[in-house]
């Protein structure tokens, strides 16, 4: 790698030929760029062009390549060019579809082309080829922690695609939840009548494949590793100990009910004959399809099913959420008594019947199998008699009511069973009762990282399967409240992901949301300070630290986001393709206009994966905005180091726009705690500014969706003329 | 709305009652309370009790309040409920389903004006076969007394005197009144109808 051969292609197509004066152009790669081998092309993506580009690359012994033309975002599969280090330079979308029409436009849109064609070479000078993490390991088991209808669901889908998969399951049988009900939710048409729940399938299918081990009554007493080279020992039913060796981990711990102790205004705890959605599947499993009976022996004439019971609650005493499969469940609760014996009364009492999906021809097929569903809320559980009378408000006719029945069946939500909070101090977390569940041996903590409710994180929108550790995914309950449908969905896209997470691992390459990146992030250690800032906020807890608390990175577990460089205070810390130089070079390449020129330059940093997808789409709808920015894409506003902006206003730029997802609770951020990272840090650069003697609006951070095509523009013209109104920066002419 | 007798409350007792005896009546259990077909009611603002609360009623097992609730005789049969109803209930037609039966039950409001004209009109129309106006007219006049039936027809005297000049309202129409050509053979239609109404009660229910 020592020796570099640069190139460059300037593409004319696409109307660049007639907009911009190509010949200056040329000559600024040549004499400020310093570009080796530099040609004109009509049609660089044409197959021809491309074909020719591939000759050239192996005559020559090129390594660097700069196409000028359209965005990096744009003909991906055209300037693909394996072991080339490539860079783009954005003419089209970023010059002339975004330059503002008007008298001085040819004069803006060639000043801001040369501009991004020397921030093109700069950074083309300072890009390495990625030659893949070294410490990659093939390690293409998976295990799986639980053995309930996800986790059997999970480990059978990876062992039918070939991949050798262990189930730790703490119970001493197979089976979950589902094995202790009688029937299921219908999951598919006619969605009338309750079904078989398969589990027992299931089971037999794990125990019988020759690709599947189980560890019963098992537990995990430590994960260690990384993707591709996972150990986990095991405490086994014997009292013996274990150590299994996987590429990746899937957990499938699922969920506890919420304890209707809890609940004694309802008479949970109070009456035996107040039980929760689990008690009556084991009676009805007891009475095997007769009428149902009650512990006492005596049939069950009326039963009310009481929905939302210490779920979505408002006063903090309970569960805040609605767990999904509740009301169906009772649904199909009720039909179980329709089905012995069609003259009991079954009484629904709900706030809001929710059932998602196909659920409403369940509900409707409830209906009609004569199911008396009520809205209102229900007050009291008290004894009476035999049974029970159960006060409420009757929503509709707006009364104080009350029912007498045999048996009430309080609908309780799922808590899932996580392991402990990674994010309370050490000392609270003893506190919480939740036991850790993968005992992983990372910095950052035992378990995976949760995000509300103590449901695991997941990015939501774009990567439900994914957590927050790379190579080990959640599914089912654990991930979020669900059903026994959902949830074998869920299972079966965390499996297929632990696959990708083995074969990706395999090659050294990176995980989404940079799939099949082989850059990984390199250290020098010798220039570290340990100030532990890296392994603190990485979002996937891939650092480590050594005993003499260097940091330790585990690349495998990384995914390329940067926020560790944009840590890092003392700025060791870089990727081969991606570094604080390729974008420090990139700041200082600029031909800065001097302060009376009335041309402020802004410089905007804009997040891959949300803002710059969305400049380029505004381009495309021929939405413009000022000709005074300079766009550079970044991996994640996380990894943008504040050198940058030092330098860039140091080096006379007036302003510096950062744009980065939505942060927060609700956040965009591919990933996850990436812009949050950027958030706090910027929060401190008010400081520098002012040693800086330079106002505060001169760096502004905002959070951009990929969908503000229409906003984004606006910000940025808006960004700009402020600048004109706070004056030109004084900084220019003294870098 | 007596709270008192809980054993019968949100029981199927009555709910059954009305799949058995109520025209539509089976359609009752599958409302599923959104309130579209309040919303929807013209006479919304002006009832005690709409067609989601009277569903709701049935499912409460509060049998008085609903048959003797004044709700369904206000009906006007506008089908906006039917038309709206996103689980397709013929809720127009319950309505008056339950009319019909309350009214067969002696439990209908008594001095209700939309009944009192039902009865009239149908005593009238059915005795000869076709619908005596003048005689109609003045018993709806006179339903609430002597005096208040003079008031009335003193009020309409200018219409009156129009419908008799332009032929359209003829005095001696009040002393016996002419027939249809065939009274006898609607008699005999009209006791067909009951006869099937009968059979299809007894075999469906209603």
């Amino acid at each position: 790698m020592s020796e570099i051969k640069t190139a460059a292609v300037l593409c004319t197509g696409c109307g660049i030929g007639e907009a911009l004066d190509l010949k200056e152009l040329a000559r600024i790669a040549q004499k400020e760029g310093k570009i080796g081998v530099l040609r004109e092309d009509p049609q660089a993506c044409s197959a021809a062009s491309v074909a020719a580009l591939h000759a050239e690359i192996q005559e020559q012994g090129l390594t660097h390549l700069l196409i000028a033309g359209c965005s990096r975002r744009a003909k991906t599969e055209a300037f693909n060019f394996p072991g080339l280090a490539l860079a783009r330079c954005n003419w089209r979308e970023g010059v002339l579809w975004s330059v503002p029409e008007g008298e001085n436009a040819p004069e803006l849109r060639q000043e801001m082309a040369a501009d991004y064609l020397r921030m093109g070479c700069a950074e083309l000078k300072k890009l390495k080829l990625p030659q893949a993490n070294p410490k990659a390991a093939g390690n293409r088991r998976i295990l799986v922690l639980g053995g309930g209808a996800s986790g059997l669901t999970a480990a059978l889908a990876a062992a039918d695609m070939g991949h050798e998969a262990v189930i730790v399951e703490i119970a001493p049988q197979l089976g979950g939840w589902a094995a202790q009900w009688w029937r299921r939710t219908p999951w598919r048409a006619p969605y009338a009548v309750p079904q078989p729940t398969g589990i027992d399938e299931l089971v037999r299918r794990a125990a019988d494949h020759p690709l599947l081990r189980c560890h019963l009554g098992a537990t995990v007493l430590e994960t260690r590793g990384a993707p591709g080279r996972f150990s986990v020992d095991i405490a086994t039913a014997d009292q013996g100990q274990i150590t299994e060796e996987v590429g990746a981990i899937i957990q499938a711990t699922g969920f506890t009910p919420y304890p209707i102790e809890r609940l004694p205004e309802l008479g949970g705890g109070m009456s035996p004959w107040v039980i929760d959605q689990a008690g009556l599947e084991s009676l009805a499993r007891a009475s095997d399809g007769a009428p149902i009976r009650r512990g006492d022996g005596r049939p069950v004439r009326t039963v009310v099913f009481i929905q939302c019971a210490g779920q979505r609650d408002a006063t903090g005493r309970h569960l805040a959420y609605c767990s999904g499969h509740c009301c169906a469940t009772s649904v199909k609760q009720a039909m179980y008594f329709k089905a012995a014996q069609s003259d009991v009364d079954t009484v629904v009492l709900y706030t809001d019947l929710r059932l998602p999906g196909m659920g409403e021809d369940f509900y409707r097929s409830a209906q009609t199998q004569g199911v008396t569903f009520v809205k209102g809320e229900a007050k009291a559980v008290t004894p009476q008699g035999e049974g029970l009378r159960v006060a409420f408000r009757d929503l509709i006719l707006d009364t104080d009511s009350a029912v007498e029945a045999d048996l009430v069946v309080l609908a309780t939500g799922q808590v899932p069973r996580s392991g402990t909070d990674i994010d309370l101090p050490e000392e609270e977390r003893a506190v919480a009762a939740a036991n850790s569940v993968l005992k992983l041996a990372y910095r950052q903590g035992p378990d995976l990282p949760q995000l509300k409710y103590g449901f695991t994180d997941s990015h939501f929108i774009c990567f439900p399967y994914e957590t927050r550790r790379t190579g080990i995914y959640s599914a089912g309950p654990v991930r979020r409240p669900m059903d026994l449908a959902q949830a074998m969905e869920d299972a079966t896209g965390a499996a297929l992901k632990a696959i990708q997470a083995v074969e990706s691992a395999a090659q050294g390459r990176a995980l989404h949301p940079r799939s099949g990146d082989l850059s990984y992030p390199m250290v020098r250690l010798e220039g570290c300070t340990q100030c532990k800032r890296c392994t603190v906020e990485c979002p996937f807890g891939a650092i480590d630290e050594d005993e003499n608390r260097y940091p330790v990175f585990n690349e495998s577990r990384c995914r390329r986001c940067g926020t560790c460089m944009g840590a890092c205070p003392v700025r060791v810390i870089s990727f081969e393709n991606y570094s604080v130089d390729t974008v420090g070079s990139q700041i200082k390449s600029i031909d800065m206009p001097d302060e009376f020129s009335e041309k402020p330059r802004v410089l905007v940093l804009a997040c891959e994966n949300d803002a710059y997808p969305a400049l380029d789409t505004a381009a495309m709808q021929g939405r413009r905005y000022s000709a005074f920015v300079r766009v550079i894409p970044v991996r994640c506003l996380g990894s943008v180091n504040t050198i940058w902006i030092t330098d860039a206003l140091n080096g006379g730029w007036d302003g510096v726009m950062l744009l980065g997802c939505k942060k927060g609770e609700d956040y965009q951020c591919h990933f996850v705690r990436g812009s949050e990272m950027a958030a706090y840090r910027l929060s401190k650069i008010e400081d520098t500014l002012k040693q800086m003697g330079l106002e505060p609006e001169r760096v502004a951070t905002y959070e951009v969706a990929i969908t503000d095509v229409e906003r984004l523009p606006r910000l940025i013209d808006e960004y700009v003329a402020k600048m004109f109104e706070i004056g030109m920066s004084p900084m220019k002419g003294f870098a | 709305m007596s709270e008192a007798d809980h054993s019968s409350a949100y029981r199927r007792e009555f709910l059954a009652e009305v799949e058995r005896e109520v025209e539509g009546g089976t359609w009752v259990k599958m409302c599923m309370q959104c309130g579209v077909c309040a919303g929807s009611c013209p006479f919304g603002p002006h009832w005690e009790h709409s067609p989601q609360k009277i569903f709701m009623m049935i499912r409460a097992g509060q049998r008085e309040a609903v048959l003797r609730s004044e709700s369904m005789w206000l009906c006007t049969s506008c089908y906006n409920c039917v038309v709206r109803c996103p689980r397709q209930l013929p809720v127009t037609h319950i309505m008056h389903g339950l009319a019909s039966y309350a009214q067969k039950l002696g439990l209908a409001p008594k001095l209700q004006a939309t009944r009192d004209f039902s009865l009239q009109f149908w005593e009238n129309c059915t005795r000869t076969g076709r619908v005596n106006e003048m005689r109609l007219t003045l018993g709806l006049y006179f339903r609430e007394g002597l005096v208040a039936g003079f008031k009335q027809a003193w009020a309409m005297r200018t219409v009156a005197w129009g419908l008799l000049r332009a032929g359209r309202l003829n005095p001696a129409e009040l002393v016996g009144g002419h027939r249809c050509a065939d009274a006898n053979g609607i008699k005999a239609m009209l006791a067909k109808a009951r006869e099937i109404e009968a059979r299809r009660k007894a075999q469906h229910g209603h």
